[in-house]
């Protein structure tokens, strides 16, 4: 499949954005995070900013971006759907839990601030199952696919509310999470890995043309010379060739790099933590690009079958 | 609405059979399809860069040709491919506005362009490559099963099929109502075990594609090589042998 980088962005950035929005409003109310109002209007601010710079971008991915309204009207059937409903509903008690944490309301900071968490949570997991629901794409139709939307948006989340954290002095209990998580999602992206790899596509040209009957399918002539729509979205392949490294750079930057800096940065503490936390979210973002880049680039669709395998 | 409408007892399920022992790979379904849809319901299929390198376009219907089997039992197949207007489509349940939809009367699986706002993942959810986007207008296209033919009361009854149907000269494309088990196409796909494409998707492919014929014993022989006419052999004495040896 064709890594858009509109919907690249987007994931990642709203991933992280509904992480940041989730573990703020879970931690906050708990008293777990800096007291800070200004703390905590900063990182709600930044939650939301990512919300809507990612939720922008996939708008251009759209054919026609003007008409996207419409895509919140068929909840009953679609995931992409439920995911816009989910998103724009989860604005409101975000927005009310921002206001809250900048006015410090501490009674409104539960109930608003676990609302968001539920809507970004919710939203999230809409997200993975767009792409879990899809049977034509192996790699994707596979059941740790939505969970793994859910712990990369609450890992990169978590990293981010452990380096603005730091600057208020109070990283530790959010950068322990981000340690967690990053190493979780290092042994979740392996496990994935290991199980489609070795997990053989159930439609073969054989079952695609119904000539198996016959003997191994060989396409031999193309219906057209040049490239096409199907061609150009769905058998995309850049990124197999590169794959095994592109993997080890996903792993290395995204969960264990960030993973290791936030373990150093709760044993060393002081002004060193925070430069800590700034390296493992930025290295932790970057990371999530490049295993976001990958979701697609590896990604088979079953409708390359009908076509010859490029040498 | 993009749930699924339930179908009616008895509700038609209009469908092509493409009979792959037949098909010549010539095109012209595809050729004739693009001419008629550029102006039809789903119009225009435009194109890209049509006169200079790298031109391509949206089609409606797609002619392949496979290499299948080895040795005698190997086989040339021309094999077109379009939308197969499946009972359980997932590219109309994916869709999030609503444009796309199966129609509840004969189960076409259409796109209101009008509503439609070109997110692409009806293509990505289609197993079969059935939906291509239209770069100029932004919306996705397919195959309407040429909805503005098969119910045209302005053309001649005849007439009132697809338009890939119409044009075969090859007659290996056949319309009819699936859903019934005494229409003319549901008799040719029982008679030569016609079958759908990757049932193991689960999409429930209304569409059914006729497998080629078994190669007869008599391609398998080697034609006999055919001697001269008596008259073409100029030696009287081989002549003579050729006469005495061919009774």
């Amino acid at each position: 499949m064709k890594p858009a980088p509109s919907i690249v962005f987007f994931t990642v950035a709203s991933g992280a954005g509904y992480g940041l929005l989730f573990w703020l409003g879970v931690l906050k109310p708990l008293g777990l995070l800096p007291a800070n109002t200004l703390f905590g209007a900063t990182a709600a601010i930044i939650a939301l900013a990512l919300i809507a710079a990612g939720l922008c971008s996939s708008l251009l991915h759209l054919g026609r971006p003007e008409r996207a309204w419409r895509a919140l009207s068929q909840w009953r059937s679609s995931w992409l759907s439920r995911e816009g409903v989910a998103a724009v509903l989860t604005f409101l008690p975000a927005i009310i839990f921002l206001i809250a944490l900048a006015h410090g309301e501490t009674s409104l900071m539960l109930p608003a601030g676990l609302l968001s968490a539920v809507g970004a949570a919710v939203t999230v997991y809409c997200t993975g199952m767009i792409y879990a629901s899809l049977k034509p794409v192996k790699e994707w139709h596979h059941p740790m696919v939505a969970p793994g939307y859910l712990l990369f948006a609450s890992f990169s989340g978590a990293a981010l509310l452990a380096m603005l954290s730091g600057f208020w002095g109070g990283g530790f209990f959010p950068a322990l999470v981000a340690a967690a998580l990053g190493m979780a999602a290092l042994f979740f992206k392996r496990a994935y890995w290991a199980s489609v790899d070795a997990t053989p596509a159930i439609s073969t040209r054989e079952s695609a043309t119904g000539l198996g009957f016959i003997g191994t399918v060989r396409p031999l002539e193309s219906p057209h010379t040049e490239s096409n729509y199907l061609l150009r979205e769905m058998a995309f392949r850049v990124a197999r060739v590169h794959a095994a490294k592109l993997r080890s750079i996903a792993l290395l930057l995204g969960f264990a790099l960030p993973a290791l800096f936030f373990c150093l940065a709760i044993i060393l503490g002081g002004g060193l933590a925070i430069a800590l936390g700034v390296l493992a979210a930025a290295s932790a973002l970057a990371g999530l690009l490049v295993e976001r880049w990958l979701i697609f680039a590896e990604a088979t669709h079953t409708v390359a079958l009908y076509y010859p395998t490029p040498r | 609405m993009t749930s699924l409408p339930t179908p009616a007892p008895g509700a038609k399920k209009l469908g092509l059979v493409i009979d792959l022992d037949t098909c010549v790979g010539c095109h012209a379904c595809a050729t004739n399809c693009k001419e008629w849809n550029t102006s039809g319901h789903m119009g225009p299929l435009p194109d890209q860069h049509p006169y200079s390198a790298a031109q391509e376009g949206v089609w409606f219907n797609r002619v392949h040709a496979y290499e299948a089997g080895d040795g005698d039992e190997g086989r040339t197949v021309h094999f077109p491919r379009s939308c197969l207007h499946c009972e359980t489509p997932a590219c109309v349940t994916v869709c999030p506005t609503g444009a796309s939809y199966k129609r509840a009367e004969d189960g076409i699986v259409l796109v209101n362009t009008d509503m439609c706002i070109g997110c692409q993942l009806c293509a990505w959810a289609c197993p079969y490559g059935a939906r291509e986007l239209d770069e100029d207008q932004g919306v996705m296209k397919k195959c309407t099963l040429c909805v503005d033919r098969i119910y045209n009361e302005t053309i001649p009854e005849e007439r009132r099929v697809p338009a890939c149907v119409s044009t075969c000269p090859a007659n290996a494309r056949h319309f009819g109502d699936l859903g019934d088990p005494n229409s003319d196409v549901s008799k040719l796909v029982a008679e030569r075990g016609g079958y759908e494409l990757m049932p193991e998707m689960g999409y429930q492919p209304v569409n059914r594609y006729l497998p080629p014929r078994k190669a007869s014993s008599q391609v398998k022989s080697a034609p006999k090589e055919a001697g001269p006419l008596p008259s073409q052999i100029n030696n009287p004495l081989l002549r003579w042998m050729d006469k005495v040896l061919s009774r």
